[in-house]
């Protein structure tokens, strides 16, 4: 049929196509930075509306250890997307591995700053606007991270099983395409919930 | 039904099946998990129309109940959810799932590929938003809680608070609004993720960017702007059921929330949803406007500029629903200029259509007649929508019929005159035969005639100042006649549509065998069998302009000697 419309043989080695896994992934962090847009501009919004205490200023602490972490993670996940490039697949678990307890790391410190100021200060989610839109958005980010941790998870248990192999690199670093933007998010969250909310 | 004949030799394969016929069961079973694009767009479609007449019996209601003055036909408290209904309805469960079952059936094979990029993902897409649909109606039964007598949800379609605050609106009706946009707002999402994919990673060889034909373009475009659009009101939903449930205080104005936010916020996605709404609508115009004027789209890569400039443009526009909120000459000053720039790619649009009608040998069947409809329509729609922009001349008519009449005339003068027109041109290509022409003559004159005498109608009433959302009014307010006259054509629009649905059914099984190529058109998707085979087409095709199969007929004289 080529024939029939006249293409040159010639074309036909050359036609390149963005991989899927990639524009998907893309797609889907694009549409989520449209939801965390809105979350972060209604954080903004309300920062000193609100009409009785605690104050940002009064509870939060600035959480550098969880945030290093979290940042650091970025580089692990990419460690771990280039061993499996390679098809070093235990090099690739072990960063991978080390992704993961950062993460949790990251949620572990989360989870302290929250019982601290649910008990200690006796900040809610419904005792001020500012707990309000502080549990929201930064309760948003966390789901992303555990979510991002089961996907991360299935893919560790896959790789100590020996069930992942250098043909999966591109799966990969879709899924570290996710995890970046998880990070790079936090970056936006700190700075609003963190420097320029408090 | 043409004289050239496609499919060609080796684009289908001829080999019989053994004669093995499923039964019902196994058919329904196999509808029920499948993910072939062409059924999950015929599923999107079918559940769309359904709920056209779900939607549609909700608006003949509301116009029995306006008819006459002080009239009881419905209570206040019915009337107030069947408008909320409505809206909700229309937006949701018919405008988008109807395009984006146009978008699912015809992307993949416009653009030669063997189905979506993602073909589970787009199933589960589809059944969220089935379910979504069903979460909403099922606040009919379950708005109070079971014990309790149902009640659907009554604040609107775009719900401002505070009214959807706990202490206004109790029991369960909100939370099934507010999660049922949620649950097909992530179908909506799961679906434009794949079209875009799909687009920019499926296309056969040689099918370059700007090769692609245009009904594929302008679904990129609006996938694109969905994934923009549709998430904000998934975070506002997700804010709403934060204050509904966990006592939070967003919306919570004696908390120091804002109830300015959430017009915000709705109206963030609230407008350039209607732009994901009416660019599947130029999709379509920008292919039957061709191929009934026998001429090729006249200012292609204009298009395609104007299309991405709409989309961009609309991002900055929303708060033009807001003038009389009272907001400060400059945001007033910004969002009118900003609204009246979207007339530039707009009008450039119009003209382009113009152009290819010019000259052309114009065959006007019925999907021609809805396309030509649409765009005087849209051109009206497009005028009223100017004046509108303007904040003075907003404050005097916001909220009253007149707003009513100009969105109506881009969402059924524009969309759903273009809808009709793509299901008259594609209806031979899904089903195999074509839709009866008497009944859809009917359905066309009909319904051109009731949607007149119904929205141009609605104009006057807007500037007599009838407000929208009242359930009655007093006899010696003026406007009697013409809520009658409205209401009239209404029901004229219901008989239209009522045709419509018949015609659909009947010529599925009674319809005029098509062929595979009845209009003598362009695109690819012509090129295979009517309907097309489940793996599209047996070879790749291979494209070396806009419109392959003109190549295909007319060797002798090929697009790609004249286009850059």
């Amino acid at each position: 049929m080529s024939a029939t419309t006249g293409m040159p043989a010639a074309y036909e080695g050359q036609w390149r196509l963005p991989p899927r896994g990639k524009v998907g992934m893309s797609s889907l962090i694009v549409g989520e930075s449209a939801i965390f847009t809105i979350f972060v501009v209604a954080y903004v919004f309300y920062i000193g509306k609100s009409l009785s205490g605690p104050t940002p200023r009064q509870v939060l602490e600035v959480p550098i250890f969880a945030t290093i972490c979290l940042l650091s993670s970025s580089f692990t996940v990419w460690m771990a997307e280039r061993a499996i490039r390679r098809n070093r697949v235990s090099t690739f678990a072990l960063w991978l591995g080390g992704t993961i307890c950062l993460g949790l790391v990251f949620l572990g410190g989360t989870a302290i700053e929250w019982h601290k100021l649910i008990y200690q200060d006796r900040l809610t989610i419904s005792t001020n606007l500012f707990g309000t839109t502080y549990y929201s958005l930064v309760g948003l980010h966390a789901t992303h991270v555990v979510i991002g941790l089961l996907m991360l998870t299935i893919v560790f248990l896959f790789a100590v099983t020996r069930r992942v192999r250098g043909q999966h690199a591109e799966r990969i670093t879709v899924l570290s395409m996710y995890w970046h933007f998880v990070d790079a998010v936090w970056v936006v969250v700190f700075t609003v919930v963190y420097v320029i909310g408090r | 039904m043409a004289e050239n004949s496609v499919p060609l030799p080796g684009s289908i394969d001829l080999t019989r099946s053994r004669g093995y016929a499923p039964t019902v069961l196994e058919r329904l079973h196999g509808w029920l998990v499948t993910v072939d694009h062409k059924r999950l767009g015929i599923l999107y479609v079918t559940y769309g129309i359904l709920f056209l007449l779900v939607g549609g019996a909700e608006a003949i209601a509301i116009r029995i109940q306006l008819a006459v003055p002080r009239n009881d036909f419905i209570s206040a408290q019915v009337y107030n959810r069947f408008f909320t209904m409505h809206g909700t309805t229309m937006v949701f469960l018919v405008g988008m799932t109807i395009i984006f079952g146009f978008a699912n059936y015809l992307v993949p094979l416009q653009i030669g590929a063997r189905d979506m990029a993602f073909p589970r993902l787009n199933a589960f897409s589809f059944w969220l938003t089935a379910f979504g649909g069903l979460l909403l109606y099922y606040s009919f039964i379950g708005g109070s809680g079971l014990s309790g007598a149902g009640s659907a949800p009554d604040v609107g379609w775009f719900a401002y608070a505070p009214l959807t605050a706990r202490a206004f609106s109790p029991g369960h009706s909100t939370d099934y609004w507010a999660l049922a946009l949620i649950v097909s707002g992530f179908g909506t999402l799961g679906t434009a993720i794949n079209i875009v994919t799909t687009v920019l990673s499926m296309r056969c060889k040689g099918m370059t960017m700007m090769r692609l034909p245009l009904f594929t373009w302008l679904m990129l475009v609006d996938s694109g702007l969905t994934l923009i659009t549709i998430t904000p009101l998934t975070a506002a939903q997700i804010m709403l059921l934060i204050d509904r449930y966990l006592g939070g205080h967003f919306f919570d104005t004696q908390a120091g929330g804002s109830a300015v936010a959430w017009m915000h916020f709705f109206w963030i996605f609230g407008h350039p949803e209607v732009y994901v709404l009416v660019l599947p609508a130029f999709a379509i115009a920008n292919e039957v406007i061709p191929v009934f004027s026998r001429k090729a789209i006249f200012g292609y890569p204009a298009m395609v500029a104007a299309s991405v400039g709409i989309a961009f443009i609309s991002l900055s526009v929303w708060a033009h629903h807001m003038f009389t909120v009272g907001m400060t000459s400059f945001s007033n000053a910004f969002f009118v200029l900003s609204t009246e720039l979207v007339g530039i790619p707009t009008g450039i649009k119009i003209f382009n259509w113009l152009a290819t009608i010019w000259g052309g040998k114009i065959r006007f069947a019925t999907p021609m007649l809805f396309a030509i409809a649409f765009l005087f329509q849209f051109l009206i729609a497009g005028l009223t929508g100017i004046m509108l922009s303007i904040a003075p001349w907003n404050w005097q008519l916001h909220n009253s019929y007149f707003v009513i009449a100009h969105f109506h005339y881009v969402l059924v003068g524009a969309i759903v005159f273009c809808i009709f027109a793509g299901v008259y041109y594609w209806y031979p290509k899904v089903t195999g035969r074509m839709l009866n022409d008497t009944l859809g003559k009917w359905h066309f004159w009909l319904f051109l005639i009731g949607f007149h005498v119904t929205f141009d109608t609605m104009h006057f009433l807007g500037i007599l100042g009838m407000p929208r959302s009242i359930y009655t009014y007093e006899p010696d307010r003026g406007w009697k006649t013409l809520n009658m006259i409205t209401s009239a054509g209404g029901i004229i629009q219901g008989i239209a549509v009522l045709i419509f649905a018949f015609n659909l059914f009947w010529s599925y099984f009674h319809g005029e065998p098509a062929g595979d190529d009845p209009w003598d058109a362009w695109t690819l998707e012509w090129q295979t069998s009517s309907p097309p085979p489940v793996y599209n087409f047996a070879q790749d095709p291979v494209v070396r302009s806009r419109r392959p199969l003109w190549d295909l007929k007319h060797p002798e004289d090929p697009d790609w000697e004249y286009e850059g």
